[in-house]
């Protein structure tokens, strides 16, 4: 059970930042308006999220202008990917 | 103790996989009202391609007119069907407080028109270089690629109805004199079966 435990990965405890690896694990890249309007959430909630996520270097993102209004496109990177993989895993064998 | 939090996560995670990746607002009245004017189509189509019957070789009577009738039709059975489409889809995403036009829908028409409208330019040139037999075949066979390819970015059921539309479309091309019978199956009795298993499917 322990060890199962282990793999669990504390970044994706909190419901939000599992539902931004989610939507970035199945698509080359999300907005940030798509993603605040799947989760519902405000800008400063989902900014701080990313943030965190940013910082475990499980996401990266690429900043752009659309008719000179800025769009940020997030995209989820390699490691972001094991991570997340691992972390439903460990969800799942809990589950069994 | 943690047991429904993980399910619940599991759930979360599945929800948002599907909602990001995938146009979920298609309704099946779409597809019923997409197949009532399609039957509409056939029936005002056979009308123009089978009249005289009683005479043998005037069974399948064709004048320079028919086409441009045809044509006509197709056309009206086609706007119709868009916007019996656009309106009944407008509706599903209100009611699932979506947004109608954001990546997914995009996505979504991007990959379904591009075989249609390769099929359709070509169905057009057949039409007007005189293969009109073929032309009713053609458009069933295109019109399954398109689903199959744009299943991928929308409710899967539709990678089915594709697969039979394409079938359907085959077997067509080898009875051609039933053409029209089986253009009113795939276009007409297929669209409505597919939206009352949909319409069923969403009310459980």
């Amino acid at each position: 059970m322990k060890e199962l435990l282990k793999d669990l990965n504390k970044a994706f405890e909190n419901r939000i930042r599992l539902g931004v690896m989610s939507a970035l694990v199945v698509n080359d890249y999300v907005d940030f308006s798509s993603l605040k309007d799947l989760l519902g959430v405000t800008d400063g909630n989902l900014a701080s999220h990313l943030k965190v996520l940013e910082k475990k270097k499980y996401l990266a993102f690429k900043k752009e202008f659309l008719d000179r209004k800025p769009n940020t496109k997030y995209f989820i990177t390699a490691e972001g990917k094991k991570a997340f993989s691992k972390h439903i895993k460990a969800i799942e064998k809990l589950l069994k | 103790m943690n047991h429904d939090k993980y399910i619940g996560d599991l759930q979360e995670i599945k929800e948002m996989m599907n909602r990001s990746s995938r146009f979920i607002s298609l309704s099946g009245w779409s597809g019923i009202s997409a197949g009532l004017i399609a039957l509409i189509g056939a029936y005002l189509s056979y009308n123009v391609i089978y009249v005289n019957r009683s005479s043998p070789e005037a069974h399948f009577l064709w004048t320079d007119n028919s086409s441009i009738v045809l044509l006509l039709i197709a056309i009206g059975t086609l706007i119709c069907s868009i916007g019996a489409g656009i309106y009944f889809t407008t509706r599903e995403t209100r009611r699932r407080s979506l947004r109608i036009w954001d990546y997914q829908t995009k996505r979504l028409l991007i990959n379904l028109a591009i075989p249609l409208a390769a099929g359709g330019i070509f169905c057009l040139t057949m039409l007007f270089q005189g293969y009109v037999v073929l032309v009713i075949p053609l458009t069933l066979i295109f019109y399954g690629l398109a689903l199959v390819n744009a299943s991928k970015y929308t409710l899967p059921d539709i990678r089915t109805l594709g697969l039979i539309e394409i079938g359907l479309g085959l077997i067509a091309t080898y009875i051609i004199e039933y053409g029209l019978l089986f253009w009113a199956i795939g276009f007409g009795v297929m669209h409505i079966v597919y939206g009352i298993i949909m319409q069923v499917k969403d009310k459980s």
